[in-house]
C-alpha cells in the first residue's frame, strides 16, 4: 500500500510541471545494437533514494513509469523502446530518501539500429588488412613469385608415417577430434584428411577414420571419397573407412582406444580439436607402438601430446598443415600473409608497450577487447 | 557443377556471417541467426546418416562374424534397446527426466563406464610424466625444473620448505607460461583467420571431389 502511494505520488509529480529538479540525466541511442534500445546515465548521488522509477514520455504523450531499478545505479538501458520514436526521460526517487528527488528531463533519443559496430572497428581494421594481404600475396604467388617456409617436422612426417604403415602392411588412423564441424579446428581437420586420404589412397594403405559427431562423419566421408577419386582410385575406397562413433566423450575415447588396441594401426594421425581425452587416446597410442602425429591449437592440451607423441603440430603450424602438405601457390600466398600480419603485430605490440610506458594509452585502448 | 555449388555456398554463407559480426542491423543480423538455426536442423538430419552409418557397418560385421563381432553385437543391442526403452517406456515424461527407464540406463550404465574411461587419466598422467621428466637434454632438464618446482609450490609442503617456492611457482605460471601461452594463441588465432580466408574466397580446394592440387 506505502509502495502504492509512492508510485501515485512519484506519477503525479512527475507529471507536474512546477517539480523542482536536481542532477542531469543524459539519454542516448544505445550504440552498435540492434535499434529498440535507450541507454541512459546519470552522476552519482551524494544521497541515492531507495530505488528510481524510471519515467518515460514520447512527443504529445505524459509520462510514465516503464520500471524500478536500485537507487544504487548510474546507467539503465530501456529495451522497450521503438525505433524512430523520439522519448525523453526523467527518473524519480522511491522510498527512503527518494521522496522529492527527480532528475532533469533528458533531452529526446531516437532509438535506431546501427549499420557498423564500432566497437569492433580494430577487429575490421585487422581483417581487412589481412584481407589484403591474403589477395596480394596470393597475386604474387599467380605471377610465379615463391617463398621459403621453416621447415615444420611433424607435417614432414605424415608422409613418412604413412610410408611406414605401408611398409609394415598396417593402417593409419585419423582422429579429427571431438569437437562438430562448425570448429575451425575440425574444419581445418578435414582439410588436412583431404590430403591424407590421397597419400593413403596413392599407397593402397587401410584408411580409418572413427568420427564423433555425425556431421564430421558425413564431412570426412566426403572428403575421403573425394580424395580416392582424385588420385584415381576410387575402386580403393571403402564404406567403413569412415564411421561414426558417438557424440559422447569418453564412449568415443573407448572406441578409439578399442581400435587402437585390437586393430594396431602404425601411424595414429590426432589432429583436431581435443580436451580431457587428449592424453588417454596419446598414451594408448604410445603403448602399441604407432608412430603418433598430433596437432591441435588447444593450449592446453598440447603438453600432453607433446609428451605422447613423437610429433606435435603447435597452434599455428596446425592451421599450414594443408598449405604444406598441398604446395599449392595460393595457399602458401595465404601463409605468407598470415606471416607478414604476424610482423606488423609484434610491431603493433612493441609500439604499445612504448607508447604504455610513456603514459600515452591511445594505442592499448583502442586494441583493447570490446 | 558438383564441385563449384558446393564451394559458390560456402563462399556465400562465410562472407554473409562475416559481414554479420560486423553489422548488428536487424537487416543482417536476423538472417544471420536464422543461419545459425538452419546449422541445427541441417546436424540434426545427420544424425539420421550417422545411424544408418553405425549401424550397417556394425551388422555387416556381425553377419560376417568379422573379428571381435560379439562386441559389435553388443553395440547394437544397447542401441537398440536403450532406443526402445527411450521412445516407449518413458511413462509419458521426457526421456531425460528422473525416473524414466533411459535416465536409469544413462546414470546406472553410461555414466558408470564414463566416469571409469575419465579415472584411466590419472594412470596415464603417471606414465606420460614419468617419461617426459626423464632427463635427456638441457630442455628437458628446464621442464623437469620447472614441474617440480610447481607441484612443490602448489602444495602446502612448498610453503613449509621454504615460502619463496611457491611465489617462484606463481611466477613460473604467470610470466614465462602466460608469455608462451599467448604468443600460441596469437599465432592460432591468425591460423584460424587464414583458414577462414582460404575457405571462404574458395582458394582452400584440398575438402571435396576433384579438390586435388
Amino acid at each position: 500500500m506505502k509502495k502504492f502511494a509512492a508510485w501515485i505520488l512519484v506519477l503525479v509529480l512527475g507529471a507536474s510541471s512546477t517539480t523542482a529538479f536536481g542532477f542531469p540525466l543524459k539519454a542516448v541511442d544505445t550504440p552498435n545494437d540492434k535499434g529498440n534500445n535507450v541507454t541512459l546515465s546519470w552522476p552519482a548521488q551524494p544521497h541515492p533514494p531507495e530505488q528510481w522509477a524510471v519515467l518515460r514520455v514520447e512527443a504529445g504523450k505524459t509520462y510514465a513509469a516503464i520500471d524500478t531499478i536500485g537507487g544504487e545505479l548510474t546507467s539503465y538501458t530501456d529495451e522497450t523502446a521503438k525505433n524512430g520514436v523520439p522519448y525523453q526521460y526523467r527518473l524519480a526517487g522511491l522510498g527512503a530518501g527518494g521522496a522529492g528527488v527527480f532528475s532533469e528531463d533528458s533531452q529526446p533519443a531516437v532509438p535506431e539500429p546501427s549499420w557498423f559496430d564500432t566497437g569492433k572497428l580494430n577487429v575490421f581494421i585487422v581483417i581487412t588488412l589481412f584481407l589484403a594481404l591474403v589477395l596480394y600475396y596470393i597475386g604474387q604467388a599467380q605471377r610465379g613469385k615463391q617463398w621459403s617456409f621453416r621447415p615444420i617436422a611433424g607435417l614432414a612426417a605424415i608422409e613418412e608415417a604413412i610410408g611406414r604403415s605401408t611398409e609394415m602392411g598396417k593402417g593409419v588412423l585419423y582422429v579429427p577430434g571431438v569437437q562438430d564441424i562448425d570448429d575451425i579446428q575440425t574444419i581445418a581437420s578435414m582439410i588436412i584428411l583431404g590430403n591424407v586420404a590421397r597419400m593413403t589412397a596413392k599407397y593402397e594403405t587401410p584408411l580409418m577414420v572413427p568420427a564423433n559427431s555425425p556431421a564430421v562423419y558425413t564431412v570426412a566421408d566426403e572428403v575421403v571419397k573425394g580424395a580416392y577419386a582424385d588420385v584415381g582410385r576410387a575402386d580403393a575406397y571403402r564404406s567403413d573407412m569412415v564411421r561414426y562413433i558417438t557424440s559422447e566423450q569418453f564412449a568415443y575415447v573407448a572406441a578409439v582406444n578399442g581400435m587402437m588396441l585390437r586393430e594396431r594401426p602404425a601411424a595414429n594421425l590426432l589432429l583436431g580439436a581435443f580436451f580431457a581425452e587428449s592424453l588417454l587416446l596419446a598414451e594408448t597410442g604410445h603403448e602399441t607402438g604407432a608412430i603418433q602425429i598430433a596437432g591441435t591449437a588447444n593450449v592446453h592440451q598440447l603438453p600432453f601430446f607433446v609428451v605422447a607423441c613423437d610429433y606435435t603440430l603447435i597452434g599455428e603450424e596446425y592451421y599450414a598443415a594443408s598449405a604444406y602438405l598441398s604446395k599449392d601457390a595460393k595457399l602458401l600466398g595465404s601463409l605468407k600473409a598470415s606471416d607478414t600480419i604476424k610482423i606488423l603485430l609484434v610491431l603493433t605490440i612493441v609500439a604499445g608497450c612504448v607508447l604504455l610506458t610513456l603514459g600515452n594509452h591511445t594505442l592499448a585502448e583502442f586494441f583493447a577487447t570490446q | 557443377m558438383k564441385r563449384e555449388i558446393p564451394l559458390l555456398i560456402s563462399m556465400a554463407a562465410g562472407i554473409f556471417v562475416l559481414i554479420g559480426f560486423f553489422v548488428p542491423h536487424p537487416a543482417i543480423r536476423d538472417i544471420y541467426d536464422d543461419i545459425q538455426g538452419w546449422v541445427i536442423i541441417v546436424v540434426a538430419f545427420t544424425y539420421v546418416l550417422g545411424m544408418a552409418n553405425l549401424l550397417r557397418i556394425n551388422t555387416e560385421q556381425i553377419q560376417r562374424r568379422a573379428k571381435d563381432w560379439p562386441y559389435k553385437l553388443a553395440l547394437v543391442l544397447s542401441l537398440i534397446a536403450t532406443m526402445i526403452v527411450g521412445f516407449f517406456f518413458s511413462r509419458g515424461s521426457h526421456y531425460l527426466d528422473d525416473g524414466t527407464g533411459f535416465s536409469w540406463i544413462y546414470l546406472t550404465f553410461y555414466s558408470s563406464m564414463s566416469s571409469t574411461m575419465f579415472s584411466l587419466l590419472a594412470f596415464f598422467i603417471a606414465s606420460a610424466a614419468f617419461r617426459a621428466f626423464r632427463v635427456r637434454s638441457v630442455e628437458a632438464l628446464l621442464l623437469a625444473v620447472a614441474a617440480l618446482i610447481l607441484m612443490i609450490g602448489r602444495v602446502p609442503i612448498g610453503n613449509a620448505i621454504h615460502p619463496a617456492i611457491p611465489q617462484i611457482a606463481d611466477w613460473l605460471m604467470e610470466i614465462p607460461q602466460n608469455a608462451a601461452k599467448r604468443g600460441i594463441l596469437m599465432g592460432a588465432a591468425l591460423g584460424v583467420i587464414a583458414t577462414g580466408f582460404r575457405v571462404i574466397l574458395g582458394i582452400e580446394r584440398t575438402y571435396g571431389e576433384g579438390g586435388g592440387t
